[in-house]
């Protein structure tokens, strides 16, 4: 029993640890969570593939403190945003700002799937039509009048003519 | 020639244009930021620091304008920082640029002891012991050299060591600059 739960102590110690330790102070929980919220969703420029809420760096520590100092003084959160994009650059947002240059980031993906759903219609159509075509064309040479077999006409002599359906029959008859 | 011909492209044009795109992303730099002071010629931000070397001089932007030159921004901490100094001595020295420096979030004693022992190439020092001006220009990782016209706005950032190579590319922005401001 205790075992067990010592193990499960482990199993959960690293939940806690995933995030930098600050002890910050918050005035109010809606002030917290947009703490949270905006540490979240704001790149650190120095380690590139962390927000500032995971990251160790010492540049990040600097930008939570000024979050924080911001949330704590009641900016709202796109001044805050502004803050930092006016220092680091459209870079440091997790989120990208929906601009001339993002539009293909923010959208790309949904003209995409147009286009995808455009070409799968395109051969659909296509194969139907290929399969009326088809059906037309067998109604037409299953015209009466028409003799089985191979003739010598057919680019064969007589002789030839006359062996091939005398083969062709053999194995139908077997 | 058909349709059916034609799309028998679309797979190769494909992989030309992806192809291109990884070909250019195998010289680029993801690490490097676009400096958004330099991008668009803005000046310095507002501060009002102490000097390093003479600590009761209080050190503004109007300080560091007057001439096309360098802003390091440097620190005792960073290895790469000592690795450059003495280029930027022998810039200092040799060349006559005129270079001033930001002690970036660093102890002022053993700062002062660095140039005391490593010598001076800065005309003038600001002592940002906070990190508060290098968060305003969008600092990420020291060592960095902004290029500042006459008017004090910054036209160019160079992140990391300033090397012969570099200073090439320095140099070159700098005489852009200085043209631009006689034409």
């Amino acid at each position: 029993m205790i075992k067990r739960l010592c193990l499960w102590l482990f199993l959960l110690a690293p939940l806690s640890a995933t995030a930098a330790i600050d002890a910050y102070e918050f005035s109010n929980e809606s002030n917290e969570e947009r703490f949270h919220e905006l540490t979240g969703e704001l790149r650190c420029p120095k380690c590139q593939n962390q927000n500032i809420a995971d990251s160790d760096a010492p540049l990040a520590a600097d930008l939570r403190r000024e979050v924080h100092r911001m949330v704590e003084e009641g900016e709202p959160d796109a001044s805050i945003i502004d803050f930092m994009v006016t220092r680091y650059g459209e870079f440091v947002l997790y989120r990208p700002r929906v601009t001339a240059t993002t539009w293909l980031l923010w959208y790309g993906p949904f003209v995409l799937l147009g286009i995808g759903l455009l070409v799968v219609f395109m051969i659909s159509r296509n194969r139907r039509n290929r399969q009326t075509l088809s059906e037309n064309s067998t109604a037409t040479e299953a015209q009466p009048g028409q003799t089985e077999g191979y003739s010598p006409s057919d680019n064969l002599t007589p002789e030839e003519a006359e062996r091939l359906n005398k083969l062709l029959q053999q194995e139908k008859d077997q | 020639m058909n349709n059916r011909k034609l799309f028998a492209f679309i797979p190769l044009v494909l992989f030309l244009v992806l192809g291109i795109f990884l070909w250019r992303g195998l010289s680029l730099d993801p690490t490097e930021l676009p400096s958004e002071l330099a991008e668009k010629k803005k000046p310095l931000p507002a501060f009002e620091l102490p000097s390093l070397t003479e600590p009761e001089t209080l050190l503004t932007p109007a300080d560091l304008a007057g001439e096309v030159a360098l802003l390091n921004v440097w620190a005792t901490w960073c290895p790469t920082c000592k690795e450059e100094h003495g280029f930027l001595n022998r810039l200092a020295r040799d060349e006559g640029v005129t270079i001033y420096g930001i002690n970036y979030k660093d102890e002022p004693g053993k700062a002062r002891e660095w140039l005391r022992r490593y010598l001076n190439p800065y005309q003038k020092v600001v002592l940002d012991q906070e990190g508060t001006l290098g968060l305003d220009m969008g600092v990420y990782g020291a060592p960095e050299t902004y290029v500042l016209d006459a008017e004090g706005r910054v036209r160019y950032r160079h992140v990391g060591a300033v090397d012969a190579q570099v200073w090439e590319t320095l140099q070159q922005v700098m005489q852009q600059v200085r043209t631009e401001a006689k034409g």
